[in-house]
């Protein structure tokens, strides 16, 4: 069998991980009023809270400016059994307090401003919105039953979607022929996704979850280049 | 090597098996040694449609499960010496087909046929699915109307997704429109959809229309498929559907509403 000493020839690697903790939201910085409510939880969930890590969020703490005894409340906290690890959303005061206490500094985006950056050495937040990973062309006809999805992009349809058939996108989509079949555009919640087809006789056309089916869509559009978008939370019809 | 080719539908009793034993025959006719395949398994018809059924021995799942060979099982037609019919198994399910199995019998039907005409079973399901997988053709059946049409269209979609040529990422299955028991008469006052309609939705190579025939249930009852009914038009019809399958530049017929004249109306009601 390898030595596991050999297996490895750095000590130890950094990785990157992503854990999901119970946060602390605390609202008052009174020890007592803290120790006599988490008492209470934790007799009502004892196997929830043993050894469980805990991040304390100060963010509204920081609003008032009140700095609590990290101290006294490290012993509560540990004396419930829970591990608390860090804080997140202090203010310069607070986190230098949390950081003499032994407690690690989180970043959070939300938060950002509220601690500037040489005080959050954590990695930077992940970015709220992927980069678009281009456009999906189609240039077969898409067929009943058939589902085409555009991720993080357009559709783009050079033929004729059937009935039954099922069109989505993170973003706009486009048909350059017949529209029979459903059509979704902006499924992530993008509203200002738009639809746009030579020949609307769709069964069913949505934009970022706002939807009308083709017993609600007057057969004016057959046949005429239009586009489809939401204003005012409702699907209008536009020629093009 | 034969061509493979699948006579499909999705929806039931638009007339496959009639197509298929017409075509078989018809390309039999023209001098190719042809086989045809009954893939609806527990549901066999093709063999009463052909007249074949008192001749019956072993079947396609037989052949598959290797309990007798391919000889064995084969029923030579009487009408044509290049037609061969391989019947369904009544007496199980579709579950006996197996990938492979299909694969290996095709392969061998194969080396000596220059043809093979495999008779789908309606639906979406194993039988119909195994019917596909391994065709160079599809001849897709429909009648003119819109759950026909609907059907046809998601089969088109499986052909064009799950069959051995999409999976290998060749050249894509050649597929034919053939609309069966069309009415001139009865499209052109709107009770059924013309053909005009059909092609917008489905926009296929048309193979050929088959004309809505008495002949067609007459030949099926008598087990002689239609194709041999020189005198009807939906003989006809499937005559030049054949021809065009084997490149013929041939007119379609009976698409039209024929005028009929006045002592014909007389005489025909």
């Amino acid at each position: 069998m390898l030595d596991p000493s050999q297996a490895y020839d750095v000590p130890f690697e950094i990785r990157a991980g992503s854990f999901n903790l119970p946060v602390l939201k605390l609202t008052s910085d009174s020890a007592d009023a803290i120790a006599g409510l988490l008492a209470a939880r934790v007799q009502q969930a004892p196997d929830f809270f043993r050894h469980a890590p805990v991040i304390l969020d100060l963010h509204e703490l920081a609003t008032r400016d009140q700095v609590p005894d990290f101290d006294a409340l490290l012993q509560i906290l540990r004396g419930s059994g829970l591990t608390p690890v860090g804080v997140r959303g202090g203010n310069a005061e607070q986190n230098a307090a949390a950081d003499a206490a032994g407690l690690a500094l989180l970043a959070e985006g939300k938060h950002h401003e509220s601690h500037p950056a040489t005080e959050s050495p954590q990695p930077t937040p992940e970015p709220i919105r992927p980069p678009r990973q281009g456009t999906k062309i189609i240039d077969q006809p898409i067929r009943s039953g058939q589902r085409v999805y555009a991720n993080d992009g357009d559709l783009v349809v050079i033929a004729t979607v059937s009935p039954g058939a099922e069109l989505m996108a993170d973003g706009n989509i486009h048909v350059y022929g017949s529209l029979r079949g459903r059509a979704m555009a902006g499924v992530k919640g993008d509203l200002d996704a738009r639809i746009f087809c030579l020949d609307l006789q769709a069964e069913l056309i949505a934009i970022g979850g706002h939807y009308k089916v083709s017993e609600n869509l007057d057969g004016t559009a057959r046949g005429r280049p239009v586009q489809i978008m939401l204003r005012d939370n409702a699907l209008i019809i536009q020629d093009l | 090597m034969a061509r493979i080719i699948v006579v499909t539908s999705g929806k039931g009793g638009v007339g496959k098996t009639t197509t298929s034993a017409a075509f078989a025959t018809g390309l039999a006719l023209k001098g190719f040694r042809t086989a045809v395949i009954d893939f609806d398994v527990g549901l066999r018809n093709l063999d009463l449609i052909m007249g074949c059924e008192r001749r019956v021995v072993y079947d396609f799942v037989n052949v598959i499960n290797q309990e007798a060979t391919l000889n064995q099982a084969l029923i030579r037609d009487k009408r044509c010496d290049n037609l061969f019919i391989l019947p369904a198994s009544q007496t199980r399910d579709k579950e006996s087909l197996t990938k492979e199995g299909v694969e290996r019998v095709l392969g061998e039907l194969g080396e000596t046929f220059d043809y093979i005409v495999c008779d789908s079973p309606a639906g979406i399901e194993r039988g119909a699915t195994l019917a596909m997988y391994f065709a160079d053709d599809a001849i897709v059946v429909t009648n003119p109307e819109v759950s026909s049409v609907r059907d046809s269209d998601r089969m088109l979609g499986i052909l064009a997704s799950k069959s051995r040529r999409a999976e290998a990422g060749g050249e894509p299955i050649k597929e034919y429109l053939l609309l069966t028991r069309y009415s001139p008469q009865r499209a052109k006052i709107g009770e059924m959809l013309s053909v005009d309609d059909v092609q917008e939705i489905l926009s296929l190579h048309l193979l050929g229309v088959i004309p809505d025939s008495r002949a067609v249930l007459n030949a099926s009852n008598a087990g002689s498929p239609v194709i041999l009914d020189e005198k009807s038009d939906a003989g006809r019809a499937y005559d030049d559907a054949v021809r065009r399958y084997l490149g013929e530049d041939v007119p379609h017929r009976f698409i039209a509403a024929e005028k009929k004249s006045f002592i014909s109306r007389l005489f025909r009601g």
